[in-house]
């Protein structure tokens, strides 16, 4: 069993050698259902006995509400953008993450530093700059991507109720004036993110189209392997 | 990514100051900046973390003491960011003089001090625009110590670096880290070409130092004038920037 370590420059002053957690990444575009999927497997790990937490993207109580202000206002640069969103996964890591792994809990991330990379390279940031942003990152145990193609992805989202949104549909870089034009073109640019760093970051590919449930079991029996 | 080791495409020029609390750096810069409007030319200032949205949120980190040095650091990295793309590059472009108080080389030295990644914090800022002439400030710590304390009633907690634990007693503290923050700027002279002043020399004698400094990076300069040239290269220049922000970082 491999122990823990840093994804590249890491954070000199904290020790990880003494973590004893597991950090599992469900990684994913918009709608692909990786929350349905994350709620399903605390339950199922908790029935288990192991201690878990749940993580996020763009939630931690010190930068959550910054972040979604200048979601709001729409006025930053990409390279604002970009540290902004570090900043926030770094407080995360800090405070939540490495804490939890410490205390040997398992620690279920909604998306990781990949949703960045993806998101970054997409909007022209330099890709190799922003990996080194990052470098401080735990590396985790296992990444799942769920993988969707884009016409399934359009279904999926429309059968469940939702509409498209602003950022998801990718409208800050101007695509396109139609939403729905401008969602396809940009969840197309991000699929093909995702895909390329299969190899790159050794994601375990989990195909996302098929019903929640089989997705499930897959998900259940990977997890198993690790623990 | 390499912005901050190649010279910037831009007809304005910038001048940062940098140096250790109590080095004399914003006085110099302060007699700079009246020097460079009596002589006629169009100055824009700026300062090390000065963003609202930077300093409510800083703030906010500070009383929860929620903040970690790597989070401290890009949190300074996001306010730079900012201010690199709207106040420092636009007056830049319009020809202007942009000077700064600290600049990148503020965050090399504390950043590492508190225990970040030299390397790390180096790539982070990597994006920013190389200033013209990098002023340092080089005192002897003695003399900042005293030069801050003798200034003020307490040390605030972050300026002390009382988050880096090294030690209970705020002025110990201040004095450990000072050193440590002067360790860092005095390895960054070669790697960055920093201009080195004496701050311990009277101050209108430094003064004049830099303004020859200056005077040389300015011979040329005035065909720039940027009232000519604003108008007349404005449109060519903000395409050329939007393209270089995004791709060239």
């Amino acid at each position: 069993m491999k122990s823990q370590s840093f994804f590249k420059h890491g954070l000199p002053y904290v020790d990880v050698s003494d973590i004893s957690g597991k950090l599992i990444v469900i990684e994913g575009t918009d709608g692909v259902g990786r929350s349905t999927q994350i709620e399903i497997l605390t339950e199922w790990l908790e029935v288990k006995g192991y201690g878990v937490i749940n993580t996020g993207w763009t939630r931690s109580p010190l930068l959550g509400p910054a972040i979604d202000q200048i979601k709001r206002g729409n006025t930053l640069n990409q390279i604002t953008f970009a540290v902004l969103y570090a900043a926030d996964f770094a407080d995360r890591l800090e405070n939540q993450i490495i804490p939890a792994l410490k205390s040997g809990f398992i620690v279920l991330a909604d998306r990781y530093m990949y949703t960045a990379f993806a998101r970054h390279n997409v909007r022209g940031v330099d890709p190799e700059w922003i990996r080194q942003v990052y470098g401080f990152a735990i590396e985790p145990d296992l990444v799942i991507y769920l993988k969707i193609g884009i016409e399934d992805l359009i279904l999926r989202m429309f059968e469940s109720g939702k509409s498209i949104n602003y950022w998801e549909a990718g409208m800050d870089i101007g695509l396109s004036d139609d939403l729905y034009e401008s969602f396809v073109k940009y969840q197309t640019l991000i699929l093909n993110e995702f895909d390329q760093m299969t190899d790159e970051f050794n994601f375990k590919i989990v195909d996302a189209s098929r019903w929640p449930k089989s997705v499930n079991s897959v998900l259940k029996h990977e997890i198993e392997k690790l623990l | 990514m390499l912005n901050l080791m190649e010279d910037h495409p831009y007809p304005g020029k910038l001048f940062i100051v940098e140096g250790i609390d109590g080095s004399g750096k914003s006085t110099q810069l302060d007699l700079l900046y009246k020097w460079l409007i009596s002589e006629g030319y169009s100055v824009f200032f700026t300062e090390w973390n000065s963003s609202d949205l930077v300093k409510k949120t800083t703030k906010k980190g500070k009383k929860k003491n929620l903040l970690t040095p790597t989070t401290f650091s890009i949190l300074h990295a996001v306010d730079f960011a900012d201010r690199l793309a709207n106040v420092i590059i636009p007056p830049l472009q319009a020809g202007m003089i942009v000077l700064a108080d600290r600049y990148v080389y503020t965050a090399y030295a504390r950043d590492v001090a508190r225990g970040v990644h030299s390397d790390w914090v180096r790539n982070l800022y990597s994006f920013a625009v190389k200033p013209n002439i990098s002023f340092y400030f080089k005192i002897p710590i003695d003399v900042s110590i005293n030069r801050i304390l003798s200034g003020r009633a307490s040390l605030k907690p972050y300026e002390a670096g009382m988050d880096v634990g090294l030690s209970d007693d705020p002025v110990t503290s201040f004095k450990m880290f000072q050193t440590r923050v002067l360790s860092q700027y005095d390895q960054q002279i070669e790697e960055f070409g920093l201009t080195v002043i004496d701050g311990d020399n009277p101050i209108d004698k430094q003064q004049e130092i830099m303004r020859n400094y200056v005077k040389n990076e300015l011979k040329g300069y005035d065909q720039y004038h940027p009232r000519m040239i604003a108008a007349e290269t404005k449109e060519l220049l903000v395409e050329k920037d939007t393209k270089s922000i995004v791709h060239q970082i």
